[in-house]
């Protein structure tokens, strides 16, 4: 189960310009390849939250370049890209009364999308998930993408 | 190790030390109106007769000194003694307006050496320790006040005045420094910098004691540090108008003992001027007894605490004064409430998933004051949701609603990106035109 597992970097940032900048920099510097990104932005803060193909790599990384950092396991679940996909993950989630905190997508080169969760229960949200017949991808298939 | 500097002095009775102050006083009082232009006339306006003042009920009657009488009468109007009797001038910063000039003759210079050296020896620093000065040295007094003090008591100094973090912290493991002395925001700066080289203060170093001072502090800062560090941390206080740092608080960690033969301490009301009894808390006027070149009279020296006269577990019999609370021109009076910085880093030194390390921006949006507190995120604090994030910004903005009775807006910044200071660190952005 643990395989299934996709350790996401999350990283505090104030609103303010010139920050994203430096984060790319210094994945650049060190080939760190970003597979899925998002900003939840708040006002005065946001939180970027990364899937990127060597997690514990960036997570220092960024640690070091005095960022607040932490690696957060979330779900990457593949959706065939047609109408209905994500209503189907959200049902079999939902009967179970699994909470989805937050989630993202984004479309890979296989032309399937590509869904990130993080929920509130994710030893029950991969049983109930793999029990729908939902693949579910590992950091193999992230390094791959 | 010694217990006591001079053991006659710091354990007499209450009684003897009053009428040695009271001696004092009267030819305090005498010797400034004949030395001093200055003080003839302020006593005259306010209708003194030297003559008059004999016991410690007459002080109330003599008109109060403040620090603008040391800027109008800019650079030495107020001294008592030509220039050649003086062997040294300090200069403050005068980051909050002119500067403020103090000049010293032999005997100035050897009092305050013996205030801080009862001080060091209260807190049981003396032969073989090695006292790393990180006080600037030069016009500031806190440089070589300490240093003056810390050989005064037979012990080793390092002089190595404020900044290059990482050399001090090289050198205290090199040289074993046990005493460190300088501002505690400055140490907890020092102690960031050394984890971030790998070196734990705690572990890694002889060090044992902090004198600190300079800036405001907390109790629940003093904690941190302790904890933090595993060194005992003690208050000291002082400032360049009264020579500079004179007095610390003794091994007990209960109030900060002033030297009563040396100065004499009074507790005020900063609105009215009038006396308040002793326990109360108000604004701490100094008098001093045994200064030749600038001596001064009920000081106001805008520091807001309280006097505790009981003696001390320590045996030394000299009134304390209690942790400063402020300053009186530090507070801060937002839409009326009075509010010091102080009390926002106890807030925050409660709580230790913040980090300590705050800036109070202060701004007037349609006529009303509005007040943001920034607090650097931590690690631990951190949450990739945002809803987390916003609660824990409601719950210490709460816990300040608490304590200062009006409405506070947090802010959690990047960590590291607030302004750290090698001196005072700045805690206030007033963007008011008031």
């Amino acid at each position: 189960m643990e395989d299934k597992i996709i350790k996401q970097i999350s990283l505090f940032a104030e609103n303010k310009p010139g920050r994203l900048a430096n984060i790319a920099s210094n994945f650049r510097k060190s080939g760190i390849n970003i597979r899925a990104f998002t900003i939840a932005e708040a006002g005065d803060f946001g939180i970027i939250r990364m899937v990127v193909d060597r997690p514990d790599d960036a997570h220092e990384l960024l640690h070091n370049a005095g960022f607040t950092v932490s690696e957060t396991n979330v779900l990457g679940v593949e959706m065939e890209d047609v109408p209905g996909g994500l209503g189907k993950i959200a049902d079999v989630l939902g009967e179970r009364s699994i909470n989805i905190d937050y989630a993202y997508a984004f479309v890979t080169k296989t032309e399937k999308a590509l869904l990130i969760l993080r929920v509130n229960d994710i030893e029950g949200a991969i049983l109930v998930l793999q029990g729908a017949g939902i693949r579910l991808v590992d950091m193999a298939d992230v390094q791959q993408i | 190790m010694r217990e006591y500097w001079n053991p006659w002095i710091e354990r007499m009775p209450v009684c003897e030390l009053e009428k040695i102050q009271e001696k004092k006083l009267s030819d305090l009082v005498n010797y400034v109106y004949r030395h001093s232009g200055f003080y003839r006339k302020r006593f005259d306006e306010a209708g003194v007769n030297p003559g008059e003042i004999k016991t410690l009920a007459d002080l109330k009657k003599l008109p109060f000194t403040y620090k603008s009488d040391l800027r109008d009468t800019y650079p030495t109007g107020m001294f008592c003694v030509p220039n050649e009797q003086l062997v040294r001038f300090h200069v403050s910063s005068g980051t909050t307006g002119k500067p403020t000039v103090v000049g010293y003759t032999q005997n100035d210079i050897d009092v305050w050496t013996t205030s801080l050296a009862r001080a060091m020896t209260s807190i049981g620093v003396g032969r073989g320790d090695i006292v790393q000065v990180g006080y600037g040295y030069g016009l500031f007094t806190g440089g070589l006040g300490a240093h003056y003090g810390a050989e005064e008591v037979g012990a080793t100094v390092l002089p190595v005045s404020s900044g290059n973090t990482e050399r001090q912290i090289e050198l205290m493991q090199d040289l074993g420094s046990t005493v460190i002395a300088c501002t505690p925001s400055y140490f907890l700066f020092m102690n960031e910098v050394a984890n971030n080289l790998g070196i734990s203060i705690k572990d890694n170093t002889q060090m044992r004691v902090g004198i600190f001072g300079a800036e405001p502090w907390t109790e629940e800062m003093r904690k941190r540090i302790e904890e933090s560090t595993g060194i005992k941390a003690y208050d000291i206080y002082g400032t360049s108008e009264l020579s500079g740092p004179l007095f610390t608080e003794c091994m007990y960690q209960d109030g900060i003992h002033v030297w009563a033969d040396q100065f004499l301490i009074e507790i005020i009301d900063p609105v009215t001027g009038e006396q308040l009894p002793d326990g109360e808390r108000g604004e701490l006027v100094i008098t001093t007894l045994a200064k030749e070149a600038l001596p001064l009279i009920r000081y106001r020296i805008g520091d807001i605490t309280v006097i505790n006269r009981d003696e001390c577990r320590c045996g030394r019999t000299h009134p304390r004064i209690m942790r400063v609370l402020g300053r009186v021109d530090d507070m801060l009076i937002i839409r009326g409430i009075n509010v010091f910085p102080g009390q926002i880093e106890a807030v925050l030194m409660k709580m230790p998933e913040v980090g300590g390390h705050f800036m109070i921006v202060v701004d007037r949006v349609n006529e009303l004051d509005v007040m943001k507190v920034q607090i650097e995120m931590t690690d631990e604090a951190f949450s990739d949701k945002v809803n987390d994030i916003m609660a824990l910004e409601a719950k210490v903005a709460s816990a300040m609603k608490h304590v200062l009775n009006l409405a506070v807006k947090v802010e959690l910044v990047e960590k590291g990106s607030l302004p750290r200071s090698m001196g005072k660190a700045k805690r206030v952005i007033d963007n008011r035109k008031l």
